[in-house]
């Protein structure tokens, strides 16, 4: 740590960063907009101006800009000089200009970094008289709100969604006064990280447009920290509600796991919570029904012995160990497909045989070779796409150090390194949204794809088995073993075990880590906590060994084909199901128990990582909905900790979650972590329709959390931060007295623990299954699954905003003898659809895909064998 | 010979306005610099230390050692390519008009410098950026730049020596911020010629990333005279400290408005009473902008002041381009520096706060005060924000530019202001 | 579409820079000298044949000043107003060329013989005032001057 001398005093900074980081690290109030931890720094708002001196006996200084200028070791500067106070105060005054007097009806009021940086600035007085310069807004699309009056021209938004997202359809226009950031024309955003512009904006020009919809202030809001239930990587949000209705995600954040970052989908499904089709109330066959008598029914049928329960990798451990218990360990079956329970399993299998490591998101930007074996990250696993997308920075930013220029002189850099990236090789059926930034791609069906990749595991080391001469596989291992961190990643989105056994081949021969993606947000966790294959359960009523099901959380006619479900379902005497949304099974159910969502509910789900994270409760509902966990247990479990305790008993392996987060026990000198901010208003006046006494708040048995503005004031352990907020600080930067050292882990750890470990054992024996090349059959195609962000995902399709971006079902073909838009008949094994064509050529030869994910195109066993015809 | 060059830049050009083709540069002694340097009698190194020992300064504004400016470039076999040159013809500053004379009249002159300063730097390519507007300069470098590498001058193994350097034009779209340094840059890269931080210094990280010098064009034409005749002689041309001969040129209401290349340190009185021809008739002196736009007004105690680098910095203000733009006493300086102020506020690039807000905020003041709406409190508002502008301040010398005229006019004709105010009206008008 | 001829003088130009979005500004002002302006349809034409965004191409367009993202007449008139034009007389220019054409800055004459803008310092200030009618310099105006030379284009 370099000295620096603030005002006199010396400080401990960083050497290797600049004096804003060191200041802000240190607790200064030293405003800034330009400067982004994750960004750096390019000096253009003239904001974070301090008074630089030679030393003790210069009394004059000079103003430089603190982000520009390196922490070294004897730097004496002044943040209260009064002539460069005067000066950051007139970049503020400079700045409202032309910004418009919108505050009070502002979505960001409350939580805006302009206002922040207004006040702490001491600017307050308007001497501008003239005119302010407005603008036409552009519709971007459902999800973010444009209003360029409020533009404030730091560039912010240009710079994350070009360069670090590496969006191209979002610039700055003309200059001056006058410019302009928004689209060539009205569209909907197209990159799949836009969202974040509504946190990296410092003002109201990019906000959430689905938060329009219910708007409730920072301040009024209650919140507690969940965890993205959207796939598999466990991003870390806090969730905020209001009277009862969920409002908004925001991200919470995790160094190790999503940083300053979520995905759109994520940031914007959580609107399935709020859906008209929610049940709200237990429905005995077909009609309404109260709590007590569903739960007598649940009771009775269960007494009556003959029952199965099947689990669900979107519903939490614990409620999965609750149906676990409720219906025996033998009678508990996981709710994953087959096929797809198989490869998770042999995942997990290989992640812990290791002695690969398993990299957090983070590390995975600081690889410098990745090789991606059969998965489109950016559908299926988006921050895990982000994440890559800054690793390709890794090996040309070596030019840069060569040179000198530290890493945070944004600009600098990129001018040295002129857009160079590191090796990145993607090899997946069709091209995917990270393409742009491959050294090379390789499309070809699974069976090849896992043959280049033991091609080049073989090149790595030779006792590996070999598969055909692949000329990329030479360039890719060459790649992989010049890299100081190598990475291997690989998915089940294509249901190839030979894939996954491949990417694992080529970890272990250059040592390199590996990153598996899952694809639900507790695939992890529900495969951990076991059970029986789900065709057995089909088999065990079938064969009459049981006649009712409990169905947690899990619409079957996703797992599987729908004739088997359909059959199964007709069975069943009796179905009982536990879920948030109407779907298919809850057609078919006897009963429904109205199951809390992620944001009504507590619990913990286990990443793609491994990596155990609690999520709590938002709000109580005032409904019967209530957590599946708490429709299951037993009486004597009176609260989560005790179902966690017996859970660690029953399943040793599970036993670390129990650092995922505090007990409910947990206080901060005796107090409990409020929900709300002290500034939230009408709670005790919300439900005054109702009943005019002031209602006693809600107890919280589960959590440290109280449903409640009052508790402590003091910062809570990373687990339990239900919302940033300082004095000072009441927009999203306020993460940043959040952190030890700004950009780094918050004070005392970030949240979650990582509870797959490798073994350290050496030797491993290669796989050596390796398939035959892909054969195309004359009039066939191997259909294969295409992802999408929007519409591949079930609950965030019901979110409106989301809705809206969803693709239609469509079947897509690298092949002249279609045209687009045709109708065509896709028939296979299981069934026949009527779909649109869409023209691909990035597709193989031989190979279709199918846009999974929105009825019809669920539950199909994919890869199959299908004809693809005119209709007649 | 030596002895009686005085006018190196504009003696060669004939009077008749139309611009020597190569035969002719070749005649009246062109091209003998590169042989000098190319023959092997030079090292790169050697070149830039001739041109540092000649105390050659930069004639775009700034007036940075040229020599030093060189040296900065890495040379060697190791050193990442290409190395770039690239010419700085986008002569946009308000009351300059120096380049376009040597670009129109004498465009081999500039093309031998760029290559000479080439070979200094080892540079493989070249670019002359030059002004859109400039459509007769374009032209005529154009059938120039043709005609040198018919003769090879330019291309591969220039004159069998082994050098080669590719020289490009380009023709700017149009934006003051493209005459900055690095703007430069940016805008030759296909981009929005937004400016950038230094460090790091284009000699390190430049054009594509790569090593670059960016020279004025008027500081490259003197360039093959150095080389030809020495630097002796060339500090020797000089009046003062600084060396060499200057273009000084004078617009606005003189006699003889006009562009006349003289010694360095020539004083503003003898440009502006024996070459200009003093003011019309009917007109008196006011004071005058000693080197375009983005210079601090001088008045008439100061005219006596040497027209070179430091002695113009000692009376508050700057050599600047040497163009002079002369105030009469029949011209509104406040509705001057309207005009001024709204040129810069015009072409801020608007990436920095102080620059793209405060100059708006100007013009808009001087503009109310010009139609007669200027409050009480508008000078101290204009005087706070010239202090914004405040070199350092700013992400580049754009807005300091624009305080110069700014401060220096409310400082001399502080009277003319507060008349604005006091009378609701332009007294003027 | 851009036409042949247009992308034979882009691509002309490619040779001169090591990376294909450099040749943007050049682009940009090839179609422009062909077509008078650069329509929405011609800046995705551009983009296209660069492999740039739209966005991108006109994010670079509108910040030059002599790249037209609107239509002009035949003939651009681009008169000088920086401070020597000024002093010398630029306003009378001004209002000399709004009463003969009968339109001022930023306007296109009924006919669309003429579109009028104004233009920083043209490096001509020993002969002020000047202004630009398409490629050719005109200096040392007056309004008589000003008349006959406007005469030249049709």
């Amino acid at each position: 740590m370099a000295i620096v001398y603030v005002d006199n005093k010396p400080y401990r900074m960083n050497p290797d960063e600049n004096l804003l980081h060191g200041c802000l690290s240190q607790g200064f109030k030293l405003p800034y907009f330009c400067w982004h931890p994750a960004l750096g720094s390019v000096g253009a708002c003239r904001q974070c101006a301090v008074k630089q001196f030679k030393d003790e006996h210069d009394e004059h200084g000079k103003i430089v800009m603190s982000c520009l200028t390196p922490a070294k070791e004897g730097t004496r500067i002044s943040i209260a000089d009064p002539e460069v106070a005067a000066f950051r105060a007139g970049i503020i005054e400079g700045l409202m200009l032309n910004h418009p007097h919108d505050c009070p009806v502002c979505d960001e009021g409350g939580e805006c970094h302009l206002q922040d940086m207004t006040v702490m600035a001491g600017h307050d007085y308007r001497r501008y008289e003239f005119e302010k310069r407005t603008f036409r807004n552009q519709n971007l699309g459902p999800l973010v709100n444009h209003e360029m009056n409020r533009c404030i021209q730091c560039y912010r938004c240009v710079r994350y969604y070009r360069e670090y997202a590496g969006g191209n359809d979002l610039n700055a226009f003309a200059s001056r006064d006058t410019v302009f950031f928004g689209r060539h024309e009205d569209g909907v955003l197209e990159n799949e990280f836009s969202g974040n512009l509504v946190e990296i904006c410092p003002t109201g020009v990019f906000t959430d447009k689905t938060l329009k919809h219910h708007y409730a202030r920072k301040w009024d809001q209650q919140f507690a920290p969940s965890v993205c239930v959207h796939c598999g990587l466990g991003c870390n949000t806090d969730a905020g509600e209001r009277y009862g209705s969920l409002r908004r995600i925001v991200n919470r954040y995790n160094h190790e796991v999503n940083g300053y970052f979520l995905c759109d989908r994520g940031r914007f499904g959580y609107e399935f919570v709020n859906s008209e089709r929610r049940f709200r109330h237990p429905v005995l066959k077909g009609q309404p029904t109260s709590v007590a008598s569903a739960r007598h029914y649940l009771s009775e049928k269960v007494a009556s012995g003959k029952v199965i329960g099947i689990g669900s990798p979107r519903a939490s451990l614990e409620s999965n160990f609750a149906l676990r218990t409720l219906v025996g360990a033998d009678q508990f079956y996981t709710g994953i497909g087959d096929a797809e329970a198989r490869l998770v399993r042999q995942m997990i299998e290989i992640l812990r045989r290791g002695p690969m490591p398993t990299p957090t998101l983070r590390e995975i930007e600081e690889c410098d070779a990745v090789f991606i074996m059969g998965e489109d990250l950016t559908n299926v696993a988006p921050r895990m796409a982000l994440a890559v997308r800054q690793s390709v920075r890794q090996q040309p930013m070596e030019v840069a150090k060569k040179l000198n220029i530290p890493l945070w002189m944004d600009y600098g850099v990129r001018d040295a390194m002129q857009g160079a990236k590191g090796p990145l090789y993607i090899a997946t059926p069709y091209a995917t949204r990270l393409d742009d930034v491959a050294t090379a791609t390789f499309h070809a069906a699974p069976d090849d794809l896992a043959r280049l990749g033991f091609a080049v595991a073989h090149a790595l080391d030779s006792r590996a088995p070999a598969a055909d001469n692949f000329p990329l596989a030479g360039e890719i291992a060459r790649a992989l073993k010049a890299a100081k961190k190598p990475l291997v990643i690989s998915g089940t989105s294509w249901a190839s075990e030979a894939v996954i056994q491949a990417a694992a081949n080529v970890a272990m021969a250059v040592q390199a880590a590996l990153s598996f993606t899952a694809p639900e947000c507790n695939t992890v966790g529900a495969t951990l906590i076991g059970g029986s294959p789900l065709s057995a359960a089909f088999q065990a009523v079938q064969n009459g060994r049981a006649d009712t099901v409990i169905i947690l959380e899990n619409d079957l006619y996703r797992r599987a084909p729908a004739v088997e479900v359909d059959s199964f379902l007709k069975a069943a005497a009796h179905a009982i199901v536990l879920d948030h949304l109407a779907n298919a099974t809850t057609e078919k159910a006897e009963l429904i128990l109205p199951a809390g969502t992620f944001a009504e509910s507590d619990g913990t789900f286990v990443s793609s990582e491994g990596r155990a994270q609690r999520f709590f409760q938002v709000f109580v509902p005032q409904n019967d909905v209530l957590e599946s966990w708490r429709w299951l247990k037993p009486d004597h479990w009176q609260n989560l900790d005790d179902l966690l305790a017996a859970m660690y008993a029953a399943l040793p392996e599970l036993a670390e979650v129990r650092y995922a987060a505090p007990s409910a026990a947990f206080r901060i000198a005796g107090a409990k972590i409020p929900r709300s901010p002290h500034r939230e208003s009408g709670r005790t006046s919300a439900l005054v329709n109702i009943n005019i006494s002031e209602p006693k708040p809600p107890e919280d048995l589960d959590s440290p959390l109280s449903f409640s503005m009052e508790g402590t004031p003091d910062q809570p352990p990373a687990a339990l931060i239900p919302f940033f907020w300082s004095p000072s600080w009441n927009s999203i930067q306020a993460v940043n007295t959040y952190q030890k050292e700004i950009g780094g882990p918050l004070r005392g750890g970030d949240a979650g623990v990582r509870i797959l470990k490798p073994a350290a054992a050496n030797g491993q024996s290669y796989f050596n299954a390796i398939p035959s090349p892909f054969q195309p059959r004359e009039g066939e195609w191997l259909l294969l699954p295409i992802y999408h962000i929007f519409g591949s995902d079930e609950l965030s399709c019901s979110a409106p905003g989301i809705a809206e971006l969803v693709a239609k079902p469509h079947v897509a073909v690298n092949s002249g003898d279609f045209t687009e838009n045709a109708e065509v008949e896709v028939s296979y094994a299981g069934g026949t659809f009527r779909l649109p064509v869409r023209i691909r050529p990035d597709l193989p030869r031989g190979v279709a895909g199918l846009s999974v994910g929105a009825p019809p195109l669920v539950g199909i066993a994919l890869p199959a064998w299908g004809t693809i015809a005119r209709p007649k | 010979m030596t002895a009686t060059i005085e006018k190196p830049l504009t003696r060669n050009m004939p009077p008749d306005g139309t611009p020597l083709d190569l035969r002719s540069y070749e005649q009246a002694g062109g091209y003998q610099a590169i042989r000098k340097v190319l023959s092997g009698g030079m090292t790169p190194k050697g070149v830039t230390d001739e041109v540092k020992d000649a105390n050659l300064r930069g004639r775009g504004g700034a007036g940075f050692q040229t020599g030093l400016k060189w040296s900065f470039v890495p040379l060697g076999k190791d050193v990442p390519n290409p190395t770039y040159l690239v010419v700085n013809a986008d002569e946009m500053e308000p009351g300059t008009f120096k380049d376009r004379l040597l670009m129109e009249r004498d465009p081999h002159q500039l093309i031998e410098g760029t290559i000479v300063a080439g070979f200094a730097i080892e540079a493989d390519i070249a670019y002359i950026f030059l002004r859109g507007e400039y459509t007769l300069s374009a032209e005529r470098l154009s059938r120039a730049i043709a005609e040198a590498y018919e003769g090879h001058y330019l291309g591969k193994n220039i004159l069998g020596s082994g050098y080669s350097l590719e020289l490009y034009l380009h023709l700017s779209g149009g934006r003051y911020m493209c005459g900055e340094e690095t703007g430069l840059l940016n805008a030759l890269e296909g981009k929005r010629a937004n400016p950038r931080s230094k460090p790091p210094f284009p000699p390190v990280v430049g054009l594509f990333g790569k090593p670059t010098v960016v020279n004025n064009v008027e500081t490259l034409c003197c360039v093959p005279h150095i080389i030809n005749h020495g630097a002796a002689w060339f500090r020797g041309l000089g009046r003062t400290k600084d060396a060499g001969t200057k273009l000084f040129g004078a617009s606005g209401k003189v006699k003889r408005p006009g562009l006349w290349e003289l010694p360095m340190g020539t004083t503003v009185r003898e440009i502006l009473e024996e070459y200009a021809g003093g003011m019309r008739d009917g007109v008196k002196f006011r004071g005058l902008l000693p080197g375009g736009a983005s210079t601090d007004f001088i008045v008439e105690e100061d005219l006596d002041t040497p027209m070179d680098f430091s002695a113009m910095e000692k009376v508050g203000s700057r050599m600047g381009t040497g163009t002079m733009i002369v105030l009469d006493d029949k011209t509104c300086p406040v509705g001057m520096t309207w005009n001024l102020t709204q040129f810069f506020a015009q072409e801020s690039c608007g990436f920095c706060t102080p620059c793209w807000s405060g100059l708006g905020w100007a013009e808009r003041i001087l503009k109310s005060m010009e139609d007669g709406r200027g409050q009480p409190g508008d000078l101290d508002k204009l005087a706070f924000q010239a202090k914004m502008w405040n070199p350092g301040n700013t992400f580049c010398a754009l807005a300091p530019g624009a305080a110069e005229p700014l401060q220096s006019a409310l400082k001399h004709f502080h009277d003319d202001f507060e008349r604005h105010i006091s009378e609701h009206r332009c007294p003027w008008r | 579409m851009l036409t042949a001829e247009e992308i034979n003088e882009i691509e002309a130009e490619a040779a001169h820079y090591p990376k294909r979005d450099a040749l943007c500004i050049d682009a940009l002002k090839i179609v422009q000298r062909h077509r008078g302006w650069v329509s929405d349809e011609s800046l995705r034409d551009i983009a296209e044949h660069l492999g740039m965004s739209a966005t991108d191409v006109d994010s670079v367009a509108t910040f030059y000043n002599l790249i037209f993202r609107k239509p002009v007449g035949r003939h651009v008139i681009m008169v000088c107003d920086s401070v020597s034009c000024w002093i010398m007389g630029y306003e009378r220019m001004r209002t000399h060329l709004r009463e003969r054409l009968g339109i001022d800055h930023g306007e296109t004459t009924p006919d669309n013989r003429f579109t009028l803008l104004p233009i920083v310092c043209l490096g001509c200030c020993d002969h002020a005032p000047a202004m630009m009618v398409d490629s050719d310099l005109h200096s040392d105006l007056d309004p008589q001057k000003i008349d006959t030379e406007l005469e030249r284009y049709k």
